[in-house]
């Protein structure tokens, strides 16, 4: 995909405030809640790495959920969900055949124009790998463009794992370094326990032209920074994805207001000097 | 054939040491190669040792009844292993297994103990390192504790 191009996608012309028609094409269960729908929306639909989408249950609600499919190329539409609530728990039960809305694609993407040149440490945890699989898929489509791509990956025990085929096959990539981690497993689990944390002092990349992409709660987000700048990785070379209630996906209504933002429409994806003032301040 | 103090200089954890300081240690260790499946330490038991880890994967487990055994952390290459050698009662407070093949240098633990009260310049260049180990582990125990995966995100 050309940069022009991910640089200048945004919300899709006419999906801006009237949900689109989706039929669903297959459902796949990722983890004990979490599922991936596989969507036809009539047509090929754009996106960049990183944004998202609101669908639409009809009925019941309407929730922002990244799009976590390959934006370099043009099949159904991927939204891996997990049930938390009434609205993604009725997404999560839909049918192959049923009907959803589906309004966007908004907010910015993941800067993977900024990384030619630059290894690049992908840093995920639990569903925030979901928001990240675009940007690895671009980064390895055009693989000779960057130095060393590194995933970290860390869920909270092996069933929790998202993508878990998909896991092995990178695994098996000589040009991919990915170590996954787990809070906790039982003896037949061989990988690492631990936080995800503890792997950015142990892993190999070159801090000064590293780009880091990270998501997952907000929490470990700002440990996994807190480990990126311990290695020297420059502060504006970190970018996080931000989870607020988005609702109406433009910056009109301000549910999702972040400090001076909203996440909706300046985020979800910041430079970390944009949002390191409001990271952990208890009324942000 | 590389001695036992260059191994220990190659190690992160005691990379800066002194080489006076790394020969006489060094003589407080000795080379020790566990098979997947092999225990480093089993709770409870008297913690006489501890490990640097050279090369491979050691779980740390704790035995719950009724749900056997959990894995709490895996330890690798470039880690220490054990610091209850360093305090009272010196007894293991959880399992280490060998997941991988493990290639470590095992300390005596009451030699390195005499060797730190012999040379307190020593000792406290341990015992710093030793607190900025048990310090990362407290902080990554406390993000684990959090569940920060839960439902709350």
């Amino acid at each position: 995909m050309p940069h022009e191009t991910l640089a200048t996608l945004s919300g899709g012309p006419g999906r801006t405030f009237r949900p689109h028609w989706a039929r669903v094409l297959r459902v796949r269960r990722e983890t004990p809640d979490t599922w991936t729908l596989t969507l036809d929306t009539g047509g090929p639909f754009a996106f960049a790495p990183g944004q998202f989408n609101m669908l639409y249950a009809f009925g019941v609600g309407e929730v922002p959920i990244s799009i976590s499919g390959d934006p370099t190329r043009s099949g159904p539409l991927t939204h891996t969900i997990r049930a938390v609530g009434p609205v993604t728990r009725a997404l999560c039960q839909c049918k192959p055949g049923d009907l959803i809305g589906v309004r966007g694609p908004f907010g910015t993407p993941w800067p993977v124009d900024r990384a030619e040149g630059l290894d690049v440490v992908i840093v995920a945890g639990g569903i925030g790998l979901a928001p990240l699989r675009p940007a690895l898929y671009y980064l390895l489509e055009q693989r000779d463009w960057y130095g060393k791509i590194v995933l970290l990956y860390g869920a909270r025990s092996p069933r929790d794992l998202l993508y878990r085929r998909e896991l092995e096959r990178w695994r098996g990539r000589f040009d991919l370094v990915v170590e996954v981690t787990v809070d906790h497993a039982d003896p037949s689990w061989r990988g690492h326990v631990g936080v995800v944390t503890r792997l950015i002092p142990e892993v190999s990349f070159d801090p000064w032209n590293t780009l880091a992409l990270v998501c997952g709660p907000e929490i470990m987000m700002r440990f996994t920074v807190q480990a990126l700048l311990d290695r020297r990785v420059p502060p504006e070379n970190i970018y996080l994805s931000m989870e607020r209630n988005m609702q109406c996906g433009v910056g009109l209504c301000g549910h999702c207001q972040f400090g001076p933002y909203f996440v909706c429409k300046d985020g979800p994806v910041f430079a970390y000097p944009q949002v390191a003032p409001f990271l952990g301040k208890r009324e942000v | 054939m590389k001695g036992l103090a260059e191994l220990l200089a190659e190690h992160p954890f005691f990379k800066g040491l002194k080489r006076e300081h790394l020969e006489y240690i060094a003589t407080c260790g000795t080379n020790a190669v566990f098979k997947p499946g092999d225990y480093l330490a089993r709770e409870g038991d008297e913690a006489d040792r501890f490990y640097v880890i050279r090369h491979g994967t050691v779980a740390l487990e704790l035995f719950v009844p009724h749900r056997g055994p959990i894995v709490i952390q895996t330890v690798r290459e470039g880690d220490v292993l054990g610091w209850s050698w360093l305090l009272d009662p010196h007894r293991w407070a959880f399992d280490a297994r060998a997941v991988t093949l493990v290639r470590a240098i095992a300390f005596d633990g009451a030699c390195l103990r005499q060797k730190c009260e012999q040379d307190p310049e020593l000792g406290y260049e341990l015992m710093k390192r030793f607190a900025q180990v048990i310090a990362e582990r407290l902080k990554a125990t406390r993000i684990q504790l959090m569940d920060v995966y839960g439902h709350q995100r």
